[in-house]
């Protein structure tokens, strides 16, 4: 086999910039002294920032592969990277004063290179033309994230999550390779361009299918594979929750939606009545569940379930417009998402640890900002115009609805006022409720600001503005 | 720009202008600044309007305006009015302008009171000019959401329950009318989101449009008060603040009857047809139930409720008459119903913050103590049931006249039924007025308030004028109306 050095940079260059950039930040923490290490944070954000603006936009319109087919490019893969980067960035930014902490400063180059790592197994996970491929990249998006998850090894609550995680994503991964394992039986390959024409929908295929999206089903945490999450969520450190609950998971959505396409096309009505089942259980289990949460990392969880089932609904219309919407969605979500967390963690950091729905009665006449944030992200996560996630809704829904899915969509619109239910109970506790000692107003500091100032206007702009929704759509066209 | 995009544009650059406003002063600056150019805008629009029909403009849109906005699902930013929509617009201005002094005696938070007040208001204006389905079921959504945090935050009684079960009910509604506008746009062919061109179309199966139009009118009928799905309105509106009920029975309330009248009926003409009786039943029960229960409450607000309960079915039942005497009745109806539960609120609000109390039980003798506000709620009741020379005469006279045009024996026993509707709505109002301004006030304390102030006095009378004016002289106002009406109901008949 003959590689080419110069298609490997053509084609690659994301993943190559993102390895430099692990690179650097492992010598920088090697390197720096005590007083280096103070600039480490503004480092690592200016970093990724260059790493951003640098990849976000593909230079090659067209689709080439490289490795014999194992690694694959196409344009539309590099924007859903380039948004993943960015949501690592605002993760990043609002991580600076949990990072700060005495326990945790000296280990925060740790947490740098961990957590690009795992954005460098989606990467290989999301371009991967190959299943070894594919799976190779999801173990490294899943084993460092053990990892972070127990970063604040000390604490109970995080060392069990890790574990929890570990076990369940070791048993996912398991289950993946066994479905893996029945396809290369039926097929006797594991490139996606030969498979295709192998799959005819036998028995074994779909058991093999229904394996695999299980253990894919783990990392996207749908229902019913979603037991680890809350608990999970809750014990993590929040700025490992808010990319535990954003990236990882648009990337494992956005792979799941690919090899769903590009694979299973021949079995389309199989894996249409396994997402079925799979959108109405995760949306309403959840939905009914995020009801009763008292601790707001908890209840993001739940709701983070739920709209991993409205994700769901793109990947189930397996159309164009369809994946238009699902990346529309996860840079929605993502906006409004991380802007919920960032207000969680930077409270969390500024009253000694208060994450409790009660602890947040009366914040608005304290902190009116950040209520104000919380209070539009929430919006935006329940669909309420004229703020993003109403329009990223309605797209997955019309992407739904065009293939005939009229009463999954129904059941999915009926939940979305239950979501606002519960999305307004946390408001209510903001604006609403009376506490004698509320949260005391403080200032937070100047990067969760900018993580948070770019996350409202995400939250604001990505609707009204359909700019970025062209864009999207031009290069999903190609799929 | 569009004379119509001023719209909802004014009621945001309010937002900001109170977003950077730092005391009460320029908040209230703000506010009459920004709401009398509304009404001015409005005046000025009907006599545009009006003066483009005299000149021969026939098109069933006048000022339209369209731009891209989301290619792939042919989602427009596309606005334009006929004589309904002209006839909405001025009543949403007049009641944000008596809304705006209604509430000028705001004590807490009231930067952001008006704020959300303004939101509301984008949201009532843009979904009034908007001719996309997409585009007005946005701003149809961005009108409820204020909802909440304004009952929530600034309301009274049970307010919280209140607010909660007003914001789901209202959005488990629009979450019908968002399955049905997607039905709507691929049932015709997934080519245009615009109201006039899948009207034009006309080519969505049957078997689709039975499926859609209960749905979608059921939708819309939510806000509209439509029987057995009207019981967030007494709540909603008894624990609401003033300037807030007064739009939200005022205003958009309507939007449930225009909704059901320019989706459900235009767009699905024979599913309408065929099924209308359905909800002629229930808005038959709407009408009397609300009147009968209005007799029985002894809360102000709650009776006013009712009332708008029985009113608001009213102009669903109308336009299920499917004639254009009826429907005209309906829009005049929308217009008096809003006029008029408008200055009732405003009323109530202002009785209640002088004595505290709302119960008709203890209030009476109050024409001595107070004649200006009295007099204000004698002529709203004096509306209310249909007095000649009042607005609600005009109205509840067309609309009987329209129902019983049908000829069949089921139309003419439900208008018969409704009819009764006249009579009750005498019953509770005669006497609550009886109770509460006349004979002598037992409660000392009463004895010592004062009357209107003049910002009071500036709303009240605004509103009294209008209702005047409609019920004086309603023939411009009817023929603006008509016109647009005639070619909608010739549509859904052919």
């Amino acid at each position: 086999m003959n590689i080419d050095l110069s298609q490997i940079f053509t084609y690659m260059y994301a993943e190559i910039a993102l390895i430099a950039v692990i690179i650097l930040a492992f010598l920088y923490d090697l390197i720096a002294g005590k007083r280096g290490r103070r600039f480490f944070h503004p480092l690592m954000c200016v970093l990724m920032a260059v790493f951003v603006a640098a990849t976000i936009v593909p230079y090659n319109s067209g689709e080439g592969e490289i490795f014999g087919g194992m690694f694959v490019y196409t344009p539309i893969f590099n924007i859903v990277k380039g948004i993943l980067a960015a949501g690592t960035l605002i993760v990043f930014l609002q991580a600076d004063s949990w990072l700060r902490r005495e326990d945790t400063e000296f280990k925060r180059g740790e947490f740098y290179v961990l957590t690009l790592s795992t954005l460098l197994g989606m990467y290989f996970m999301i371009s991967a033309g190959h299943f070894l491929m594919f799976f190779i990249g999801m173990e490294l998006a899943s084993v460092p994230m053990a990892c972070l998850v127990a970063f604040d090894k000390y604490k109970n609550n995080s060392a069990e999550a890790g574990a929890k995680y570990i076990l369940s994503a070791l048993f996912a991964s398991g289950l993946m390779l066994f479905g893996i394992s029945f396809f290369y039986g039926t097929c006797g390959t594991l490139y996606f361009d030969d498979m295709v024409s192998k799959i005819d929908g036998s028995a074994l295929q779909i058991m093999a299918m229904v394996f695999f999206f299980s253990g894919l089903g783990f990392k996207i945490s749908l229902v019913p594979f979603h037991l680890w999450t809350a608990d999970t969520y809750q014990g993590a450190p929040t700025s490992v929750t808010s990319y535990l609950s954003v990236i990882s998971k648009g990337a494992a959505s956005f792979a799941l939606m690919v090899v769903l396409m590009k694979v299973f096309a021949p079995m389309v009505k199989d894996w249409q009545l396994m997402l079925w089942i799979v959108i109405v259980l995760s949306i309403t289990v959840a939905n009914l569940f995020a009801i009763r949460q008292k601790n707001l990392k908890r209840f993001l969880a739940f709701s983070s379930i739920s709209q991993a089932g409205y994700i769901m609904l793109a990947v189930i219309s397996g159309s164009a417009i369809g994946m238009t919407s699902l990346i529309f969605y996860v840079l929605v979500y993502l906006a409004a998402n991380l802007a919920a967390f960032g207000v969680i963690g930077t409270v969390e950091q500024n009253s000694g640890g208060k994450v409790g729905m009660d602890d947040y009665n009366g914040l608005y006449k304290t902190n009116p900002k950040l209520a104000v944030i919380m209070m539009l992200a929430l919006f935006s996560l329940a669909g309420i115009p004229p703020f993003a996630g109403f329009f990223s809704k309605f797209f997955i829904f019309a992407a739904a609805f065009e293939q005939g899915f009229h009463v999954l969509v129904f059941i999915a619109l009926i939940n979305t006022v239950i979501s606002l239910y519960y999305y307004l109970l946390v408001v209510k506790a903001m604006f609403i409720n009376k506490n004698d000692s509320p949260i005391a107003a403080f200032k937070s500091d100047c990067s969760t600001r900018i993580g948070l100032a770019i996350c409202l206007c995400g939250v604001l702009a990505l609707g009204i503005v359909s700019s970025v929704y062209d864009c999207i759509n031009m290069f999903s066209f190609g799929m | 720009m569009n004379i119509l995009s001023l719209f909802p544009a004014i009621p945001l650059l309010m937002m900001l202008g109170l977003w950077i406003s730092k005391n009460l002063k320029q908040i209230r600056t703000v506010m009459v600044a920004g709401s009398s150019i509304l009404l001015a805008l409005a005046v000025y629009l009907v006599f545009a309007y009006l003066g483009m029909r005299a000149d021969g403009q026939t098109a069933e849109m006048l000022f339209t305006d369209s731009m891209m906005w989301y290619e792939p699902l042919n989602i427009h930013y596309s606005v334009g009015v006929d004589g309904i929509s002209v006839a909405m617009i001025l009543l949403s201005t007049i009641i944000v302008f008596t809304g705006t002094f209604a509430s000028w005696r705001m004590e807490s938070q009231v930067k952001e009171f008006f704020m959300w007040f303004c939101l509301l208001s984008v949201g009532v204006f843009g979904f009034f000019i908007s001719l996309d389905l997409f585009t007005m079921f946005m701003f149809y959504e961005v009108a409820l959401i204020p909802m909440y945090l304004l009952i929530g935050v600034w309301g009274s009684g049970k307010k919280e329950y209140s607010a909660m079960k007003l914001t789901l009910m209202l959005m488990g509604g629009s979450a019908l009318i968002l399955i049905s506008i997607l039905g709507i746009y691929f049932g015709s062919g997934a080519s245009t989101m615009n109201i006039n061109e899948i009207a034009q179309l006309h080519n969505i199966p049957l078997s689709l449009q039975r499926i859609w139009f209960p749905i979608v009118f059921i939708g819309f009928g939510v806000l509209g008060a439509l029987f057995p799905f009207h019981t967030w309105s007494p709540d909603g509106h008894a624990s609401a603040p003033t300037a807030v009920s007064m739009l939200h029975a005022g205003v958009l309330m309507k939007l449930g009857g225009y909704g059901c009248f320019r989706v459900a009926m235009y767009l699905l003409p024979e599913a309408s047809q065929q099924l209308s009786w359905i909800f002629i039943i229930l808005t038959t029960i709407s009408v009397v139930y609300g009147a009968f229960s209005a007799c029985v409450q002894t809360d102000l607000k709650y009776i006013n409720a009712y009332s708008s309960v029985s009113h608001c079915g009213l102009v669903l039942f109308a336009i299920l008459m499917m004639n254009t005497t009826a429907a005209t009745g309906a829009v005049l109806q929308m217009l008096s119903h809003g006029l008029m539960t408008a200055l009732f609120f405003a009323l109530i609000g202002m009785i209640y913050g002088r004595t505290h109390t709302r119960d008709i039980r203890e209030l009476s003798g109050l024409m001595k103590i107070m004649p200006f506000l009295s007099v204000g709620y004698v002529i709203a009741g004096l509306a209310n049931l249909g007095l000649p020379g009042f607005s609600g005469f005009v109205a509840e006279m067309t609309i009987f006249n329209g129902a019983f045009m049908n000829h069949d024996t089921f139309h003419r026993v439900v208008t018969i039924i409704a009819c009764t509707l006249i009579v009750i709505t005498a019953v509770y109002i005669l006497r609550l007025v009886g109770k509460i301004l006349y004979g002598t006030c037992s409660n000392p304390e009463h004895l010592k308030l004062k009357d209107a102030t003049w910002d009071e006095r500036i709303a009240v009378t605004v509103l009294v004028i209008a209702i005047a004016g409609l019920g004086l002289y309603p023939i411009w106002m009817n023929d603006m109306i008509s016109s647009s009406v005639t070619s909608i109901i010739s549509h859904i008949l052919n």
